[in-house]
């Protein structure tokens, strides 16, 4: 059944990444990077989330997400998630709010960050990939980096550490990237902590966790689908005999 | 002519009860002994269908108003709550939303079943009027609910579609303003559309579909073949020959068509509930902002068609009346049906082949303008769009004349199976 269930689940999110692939190439934007969320890739999620709240939480908030549901879809239990996870509450009911006050963001950055909960459902999950991976120095801005995917943006590069720092590519100058055979936007300015495919991974554990954490009931609707499928098709088989048999009177 | 009491004459607890209400006598005069042409085919399953899918919107509505908060400033936070924390509410809520484009594609292939087997005319045309007013009560339902999630593509799109009133010269912008409750969208417009979604157009809906059924009844079902099964009875029991009883017949067979939308629906609810951007649109996972405008409004997909319309009609005096007024001339065209289309025969397996090209490409047209609508503007779409609106209209009025330049095929007296 475990077997059938991914089977499926592969099958329809290769169904979903079509559609969306041909929505987003009608919404006309190019995306440096793609990338498709695994959210049932429970070690990455959990990677993602200590990530996320490592990195992230101090500026964003995710103020739909309760920290008892975190421990409780990607079983951490309540005294690793209060060592790991939970920095400013101990309450497991609370929601993640933003270390940072939203006024003095808003003096600091010129807007107050965005609260994340649903932000992969917004701008979609290769937009967050392609958003963190494309950082680049620009000495115009005031905090010295811009953004290729959303230019102007005001959040500085906060994975700097592990990235390092890139400059972006002169025109026609594309540099092919981890030997992927894809050419980068970018050129490396000074290596990171992180080597570049690292640096992706963990780029990828942290759109799986926002994925999960923007639809905590993903996974659950999608084992829930293939069952009730599977139930449909059985039955059909009788409803199919049942008609056929009352049907036989009629000529 | 009196009420007959029990005109079935049971006995028994059954007896009691029909000396009292026409239970036997509706079960028989609706079921059981409700005689539907046996010809029926593929086109025919989307009657019950949008049956179905309009329990399912009742039903899931009344849950989803159990925990959603029609309040501008609570409405986003609602829906969340509703995904997040109500149990099995994410799947109810999908179920809604789903369903709601489900109704409108079982409603249009049920629209098209009736134009190309001639079900809007003579003696249907009641039938068909009861059709569109169930249409034009859905646009407005599916209009309502759309802005209740409060999100940006909700707020976007209903500033948009208030302000189509705006163009009705001299009392427009007055009038914007009446029915949004403020000068802009905002928690007074939210609550209105609240108490239309859930308690008003609901009701009238469903007094529609009851009209609609209680007319079809009274004058029979019409068949692929548009021939009237009533013509041939059998002389002893007076039931058409061609004839079966909805009951157990249509029954049984319109459990296998729901069982087959079932597994379709349900792949859409639990593996594809955004349908890629065009269920639930990327914008309305943020909150309305009435400070910042989405780079591209788009409508939902059901209404696609309409705006491409609105879009491709040239404006006059600086106004874009002339696309409102071809908007809802394109809906009004649909009431006017049965006395537009004066081919004397009913289905299209009899009619010429000009009015079968002519049917295909409207059909073609409309699901082209529905594209159109949906995408950005852009010189092609809007030339298309012009091409395909003035189509549109014009299959309604070539409809009038189309049988005199084609050679028809003789009707048949009786279905073929």
């Amino acid at each position: 059944m475990k077997f059938v269930i991914t089977k499926g689940k592969l099958a329809f999110a290769g169904l979903a990444l079509a559609l969306s692939g041909a929505a987003s190439a009608a919404g006309g934007h190019a995306l440096p990077y793609s990338y498709v969320a695994d959210v049932d890739n429970l070690p990455s999620v959990q990677r993602g989330a200590k990530v996320f709240m490592g990195y992230c939480s101090g500026c964003h908030s995710m103020k739909y997400l309760r920290y008892g549901r975190i421990g409780q879809d990607l079983q951490i239990p309540e005294d690793l998630l209060k060592a790991n996870l939970m920095f400013t509450s101990d309450k497991p009911g609370d929601v993640i709010q933003a270390s940072m006050h939203k006024d003095s963001a808003a003096k600091w950055f010129g807007q107050a960050p965005p609260d994340l909960t649903l932000e992969t459902r917004a701008r979609g999950e290769s937009w967050v990939y392609s958003y963190l991976k494309s950082f680049y120095v620009d000495p115009t801005r005031p905090v010295g980096v811009n953004n290729l995917v959303l230019p102007g943006a005001s959040m500085p590069h906060v994975l700097w550490e592990l990235q390092g720092w890139q400059a972006k590519a002169a025109e026609g100058e594309h540099h092919a990237e981890g030997g992927h055979g894809k050419h980068s936007p970018f050129t490396s300015v000074e290596p990171g902590t992180l080597s570049s495919d690292e640096y992706d991974k963990l780029v990828g554990d942290l759109v799986n966790f926002m994925a999960y954490a923007a639809e905590p009931g993903r996974s659950a609707r999608q084992s829930l689908g293939i069952k009730a499928i599977a139930y449909l098709l059985v039955l059909l088989a009788f409803a199919y005999l049942l008609k056929k048999e009352y049907w036989r009177d009629v000529h | 002519m009196a009420i007959v009491p029990n005109p079935h004459k049971t006995t028994g607890f059954l007896g009691w009860i029909d000396d009292r209400f026409p239970l036997t006598k509706l079960w028989k005069d609706h079921l059981s002994e409700y005689y539907a042409p046996k010809n029926f085919n593929f086109w025919y399953y989307f009657g019950s269908l949008a049956l179905l899918v309009m329990v399912n919107q009742l039903i899931t509505g009344i849950w989803l108003a159990m925990h959603y908060k029609p309040d501008a400033k609570l409405a986003f936070d609602s829906v969340e709550y509703i995904m997040r924390d109500v149990p099995w509410g994410a799947i109810l809520r999908y179920m809604h939303s789903t369903g709601a484009s489900a109704f409108f594609l079982v409603v249009y292939l049920h629209m098209f079943r009736g134009l190309i087997y001639g079900s809007h005319k003579k003696p249907r045309e009641l039938i068909w009027i009861f059709g569109c007013l169930i249409y034009l009560v859905l646009m407005a339902e599916g209009f309502a609910g759309y802005v209740l999630p409060w999100g940006q593509m909700s707020y976007w799109g209903a500033n948009v579609i208030f302000n189509l009133f705006g163009t009705i010269p001299v009392i427009g912008p007055d009038l914007v303003i009446w029915i949004q409750g403020d000068y802009i969208p905002s928690d007074a417009t939210l609550s209105r559309l609240f108490s239309l979604h859930v308690v008003f157009l609901p009701f009238a809906l469903v007094g529609l579909v009851v009209a609609h059924l209680i007319a079809l009844h009274e004058v029979g079902s019409n068949n692929p073949d548009g021939v009237e099964i009533k013509k041939f009875k059998d002389p002893v029991t007076h039931v058409p020959l061609d004839g079966i009883g909805f009951h157990p017949y249509y029954t049984v067979k319109d459990i296998v068509g729901v069982t087959v939308f079932l597994i379709f629906f349900v792949a859409v609810i639990c593996f594809a509930p955004d349908g890629g951007g065009y269920l639930l649109e990327k914008p309305n996972f943020q909150e309305a902002n009435p400070l910042v405008t989405p780079e591209h409004i788009a409508p939902a997909w059901y209404f696609g068609a309409y705006y491409a319309m609105l879009r491709a009609t040239p404006s006059m005096f600086s106004s874009a009346l002339p696309g409102v007024i071809v908007m809802f001339g394109a809906v009004l065209m649909l009431f006017f049906l049965p006395w537009l289309d004066k081919n004397p025969i009913k289905s299209i397996r009899y009619k010429g082949m000009l009015t079968k090209v002519a049917t295909m490409v409207f059909a073609a047209d409309f699901v082209m303008l529905n594209y159109l609508g949906l995408q950005p503007p852009t010189g092609l779409g809007t030339a298309l769009s012009q091409i395909g609106t003035i189509y549109y209209f014009a299959f309604f009025f070539g409809l009038t004349v189309f049988h005199k330049f084609e050679k028809s095929k003789p009707v048949p007296e009786r279905v073929t199976s």
